[in-house]
């Protein structure tokens, strides 16, 4: 069966924070609702925790360290699920059971299987 | 029979028999792109091989047959590439199972729920739909939408590689699912529709025929649905001109120059009871489709143009913009409000519609009523800049046509 990537973009927020229990609530909620199609996933601190690393010159070259994200959105990327499912209608039924889906946007990807 | 007349009946019977044979290989596959790789194959063999030895006498089995060998071989070449043993989806040589009428259809209609997918984006969805539904060439898709064809062939690549990566499912939609999913195959059979109805160049009456098969068919599935009431309804109100649309040399001839004696009847008939039907069913909220069909029906049910009840025209046009608001619309109503209140009010009206000056139909319309008013030179005008517009052959000797008319006012 395909995988896919449930990406998530939703406000950039700290979720350990107590007021986000609600939201961690939902979350709980979905991960037990969709158990059986999730194969695993994680959720990220918030932007302002990232470091962007990029190799000057290539591969040996010098590195470079930035703070912040890759790219700054409106919506950050807070997250995502590996989902196994039959079709991309499946993930996609899925995915909008993910809170982020209500309010901000899930992007659901293929995963690349390798064949192993 | 000329030879190229042969030729063309030949590639119809490919092309119309392919589409069937795509449309249940790739159930049985589960890999639409393959299967359209095979029946490609198999198309081309046969336009090979059919003229040198005859046509077979089950020209479907045949192209079943030879593209269930391809898919096969191509199955086989990349197992052997991946270091792997080709599972066997099909056997080569098993007589492929005649398939009943009913299951060749449902494979037709899982055909074109996932060409309209509401996962791709809706330009690539009518692009798969005219590709792989009417089986025309990458070049022909890219005319009839007006894309140049290298991108034209750049986007369908993307989406043969999108519906096999993603696993977008070869499936009828769930019932809940059906109305949204409707609507966007509406969309591409209409637009099928006008691409053999209406098309640049000459008509394609294949393509028409085959969206209005196709639309039997969604009625048959959802029999009580207004929108493919009324799409059915429009397309054969509109189809039963066809005999009428055109003179020997392919120039077309308007609605009101048309010889109403050559318009099908049955077509009008059942046309004019599906409106009835639609509407019915659609007392709060009007579907488009149904309401574009009413205004074919009062066009159908006139005896001449200037018979026309055009006030009910009017009236039909202004709930068509309650619902669907467009500027084609509203030039539409322009012109019948020119023939119910006289040519200076339609004028007045057409020139209210200006965001379509880059449209040569608006100029003509403007140059009809100016020349209705004896405005000769400012209709002139217009039909010149309704000329320095690109468009098709036949429009444009039409449009010649009428303006050398002007002289013999």
């Amino acid at each position: 069966m395909p995988q896919y990537a449930a990406i998530i973009y939703s406000k950039d927020v700290d979720w350990t924070l107590p007021e986000y229990t609600t939201d961690m609530k939902e979350y709980n909620e979905f991960g037990q609702a969709a158990a059986a199609v999730i194969r695993g996933g994680a959720a990220l601190y918030q932007t302002s925790t990232a470091t962007t690393v990029r190799v000057q010159g290539g591969k040996g070259g010098d590195v470079i360290a930035t703070d912040g994200p890759y790219t700054e959105t409106k919506e950050a990327l807070t997250g995502f699920y590996l989902l196994e499912c039959a079709d991309l209608d499946e993930a996609i039924r899925v995915a909008a059971q993910i809170p982020a889906a209500w309010d901000g946007a899930v992007e659901v990807r293929p995963v690349i299987d390798f064949g192993g | 029979m000329t030879e190229a007349e042969a030729r063309a009946a030949l590639v119809r019977l490919v092309r119309d028999e392919g589409r069937r044979v795509l449309a249940t290989l790739a159930r049985v596959l589960g890999d639409l792109p393959l299967a359209e790789d095979a029946v490609q194959d198999a198309a081309v063999r046969a336009l090979e091989s059919w003229p040198r030895d005859g046509v077979p006498v089950e020209p479907r089995a045949w192209l079943t047959l030879t593209a269930r060998r391809r898919a096969i071989d191509i199955l086989r070449r990349e197992a052997a590439r991946a270091g792997k043993e080709a599972e066997s989806v099909i056997e080569p040589d098993d007589p492929p199972p005649a398939e009943s009428s009913a299951t060749v259809r449902d494979d037709l209609l899982r055909l074109v729920f996932t060409c309209c997918h509401p996962a791709l984006a809706v330009e690539t969805q009518v692009a798969l739909a005219l590709r792989t539904l009417c089986g025309l060439s990458v070049a022909e898709v890219g005319a009839a939408l007006l894309v140049p064809e290298a991108t034209m062939a750049k986007r369908l690549t993307r989406a043969r590689q999108k519906i096999t990566k993603a696993a977008i499912p070869y499936t009828v939609p769930a019932d809940h699912e059906l109305p949204d999913r409707l609507r966007g195959v509406l969309a591409v059979v209409y637009l099928l529709f006008t691409t053999g109805y209406a098309p640049t160049g000459a008509p394609r009456p294949d393509l028409v025929d085959e969206a209005v098969r196709l639309t039997r068919l969604l009625r048959e599935l959802m029999p009580g649905e207004p929108s493919v009431l009324g799409l059915l309804a429009l397309e054969l109100l509109q189809d039963s001109r066809r005999a009428a649309r055109h003179r020997a040399d392919g120039t077309p001839v308007l609605l009101a120059d048309q010889d109403r004696g050559r318009w099908r009847r049955d077509l009008v008939e059942e046309g004019v009871l599906l409106v009835g039907e639609g509407l019915r069913r659609t007392p709060d909220v009007p579907d488009p489709y149904v309401v574009q069909a009413a205004i074919a029906a009062c066009h159908a049910l006139a005896p001449t143009w200037a018979d026309t009840d055009w006030a009910a025209v009017v009236s039909w046009y202004d709930v068509l913009l309650t619902v669907a608001d467009t500027p084609v619309a509203r030039l539409n109503r322009a012109v019948a409000v020119g023939e119910r209140d006289g040519p200076a009010a339609g004028l007045a009206a057409v020139d209210a519609v200006d965001e379509l000056s880059g449209y040569p139909l608006w100029h003509a319309a403007r140059a009809e009523l100016l020349a209705r008013l004896d405005r000769v030179d400012e209709a002139d005008t217009a039909y010149r800049a309704a000329l320095a517009i690109p468009q098709d052959d036949a429009q444009l000797i039409h449009l010649r046509r009428r303006r050398a008319r002007l002289g013999g006012r």
